[in-house]
């Protein structure tokens, strides 16, 4: 599938943290209005991709184009702005621990606009209406279970109306219903709201369910591309091994160690 | 030679802590007008710094206070001058035991409070978090709490120095016998402007210093459990070990 009209666009990326080369080369187009996933194994830099499109981190080379801005080249002052047009997903929810629900949705509204209080309150419980829990407004984030935070976070990354919004690994630890309620909500909020989604996910089976275009990371490049039923079948092994859930194969089940059998055998506390 | 090269690694790390820490005290004073126009947040951490410490400080500035007497009244005995009790109880409060006992009582309840919630909502997200959502963590977190620490700090110190004067007042004139109108009066002719301004400088030096120290650790702190942890407690022994120089480097001036 060809995209319409990137919105993002990531071209020759090089990135590396303390030598190590996370990203090399790395070209990425985000088609505007749609849901494009980022998937890959463990540890192939989801997630430091999703901070360097966001301005959390800095390519040591190439450009990250967001809606006609580079944001290599932005200031602090610049990529704020930009962050205004974005919502975020954190795994975790990471709401604001201190203060309650319909607070914390309120969050954003308080410290970039002065709505009236009646105004405001309007906002945010259609947010949490949107996302099924109006009915939560007074409880505190401690007392959400881990689908509810992560709902309520989601209200929170709406809040604002953000033209992008970005998901970091938003089904780990989900029960199938809360799975499926935030599967849901990703599809029917990118519709609706006329959003570009992003989800950065290994969960093969449920991404594939909602993303028009999918990446395969792996190796500090893109390992295929395509829409979820053109991935089932490319015939890489590397994708074969991923799509099918496969311990072993391009993507080894061990960590590199010296050999085995001389482990063995070495004496003291050689490991 | 490794013992040398092990000191001077060491010596060139706390330097660049040092200057690290300087970077990060100037970045705060630089967003720290911003910081003011929303009063509420900074009247929030002075509640959370200040008042929520009020009653450690109290009962410690009234022992503190109390142990004063008893030593200080056995000592002066010795030369027949028990009347310049309130005089040497007071002075010793305001100019010395009052600002630096608040420093180490507030290191170790409210530094370390500012030091482990910094870690964990860096831990946990919640300073990314407020990134993405285009809000300064320094501005909306680390200011309000560095201030409302300098603002704490000093009030606190007063309090203390008030119980503890109380405190020398209840064990030397109610149990020691030692005269009360000696014992105000003298007081009140010895404690000079000077020595009260002493007292309040080094307190507000010491709220600096250890709200400095705590919201850096805590910004700093590497966000897992042990991080966290380790942030608390060199944010304990940071600010003992600086209070202490702090206050000999202030005494030598107003000396």
């Amino acid at each position: 599938m060809d995209p319409i009209e990137p919105l993002i666009q990531i071209r020759g990326l090089d990135y590396s943290i303390n030598g190590r080369s996370i990203f090399k080369n790395l070209d990425i187009d985000v088609p505007s209005g749609k849901v494009t996933a980022f998937m890959g194994p463990s540890g192939t830099g989801k997630t430091t991709l999703l901070r360097l499109i966001t301005g959390q981190l800095f390519a040591d080379r190439g450009t990250v184009i967001v809606d006609g801005q580079d944001v290599t080249s932005l200031s602090t002052d610049g990529i704020y702005r930009l962050r205004r047009r974005m919502g975020m997903l954190f795994q975790n929810g990471a709401l604001l621990t201190d203060i309650d629900v319909f607070e914390n949705v309120a969050f954003p509204l308080r410290e970039h606009t002065r709505l009236p209080e009646r105004l405001l309150r309007q906002l945010v419980l259609m947010k949490l209406q949107a996302v099924g829990l109006r009915g939560a407004a007074e409880l505190m984030p401690a007392e959400l279970s881990g689908g509810m935070s992560r709902r309520v976070a989601l209200a929170r990354a709406i809040v604002m109306d953000p033209q992008i919004l970005i998901y970091d690994e938003p089904f780990v630890g989900l029960d199938p219903i809360s799975m499926g309620v935030v599967l849901r909500l990703i599809r029917h909020l990118n519709d609706v709201m006329g959003l570009t989604s992003i989800v950065v996910s290994h969960d093969v089976k449920e991404i594939s369910a909602v993303a028009d275009l999918s990446y395969l990371l792996s190796g500090g490049g893109v390992a295929a591309k395509g829409t979820p039923r053109e991935l089932h079948d490319n015939p890489s092994e590397i994708v074969h091994q991923f799509m099918g859930g496969l311990a072993d194969g391009p993507v080894p089940f061990h960590y590199p160690a010296p050999d085995y059998y001389e482990s063995l055998l070495a004496r003291g506390r050689g490991r | 030679m490794k013992l040398f090269g092990d000191l001077w690694a060491s010596f060139i790390l706390a330097l660049s802590n040092l200057g690290s820490q300087c970077r990060f005290l100037m970045l705060l004073v630089w967003r720290t007008p911003r910081a003011l126009l929303r009063f509420q947040l900074i009247s929030d951490q002075v509640y959370n710094s200040g008042a929520l410490s009020l009653v450690i400080i109290m009962l410690s500035g009234l022992f503190v206070g109390m142990v004063l007497a008893l030593q200080g009244f056995t000592l002066l005995q010795r030369f027949g001058s028990e009347s310049a009790l309130g005089t040497a109880a007071a002075l010793g409060l305001v100019k010395e035991l009052g600002p630096v006992i608040t420093a180490l009582l507030f290191a170790g309840r409210a530094g370390t409070a500012l030091a482990s919630e910094i870690g964990l909502m860096r831990a946990t997200d919640q300073l990314s978090a407020m990134e993405m959502m285009a809000v300064d963590p320094i501005r909306r977190v680390v200011v309000p709490r560095f201030i409302g620490g300098i603002i704490a700090m000093p009030l606190l110190s007063v309090v203390f120095c008030m119980i503890g004067i109380f405190g020398a007042q209840l064990v030397g004139v109610q149990i020691m016998g030692v005269d009360q109108g000696s014992f105000w009066s003298q007081m009140r002719a010895a404690v000079e402007l000077k020595d009260i301004t002493e007292g309040i400088v080094k307190s507000m030096a010491f709220g600096v210093a250890c709200s400095l120290i705590a919201v850096y650790a805590g910004y700093h702190a590497v966000p897992t459990a042990e991080g966290v942890g380790r942030a608390t407690t060199r944010t304990v022994v940071t600010s003992a070990v600086v209070t202490l120089f702090l206050d000999y480097l202030l005494t030598s001036v107003f000396l």
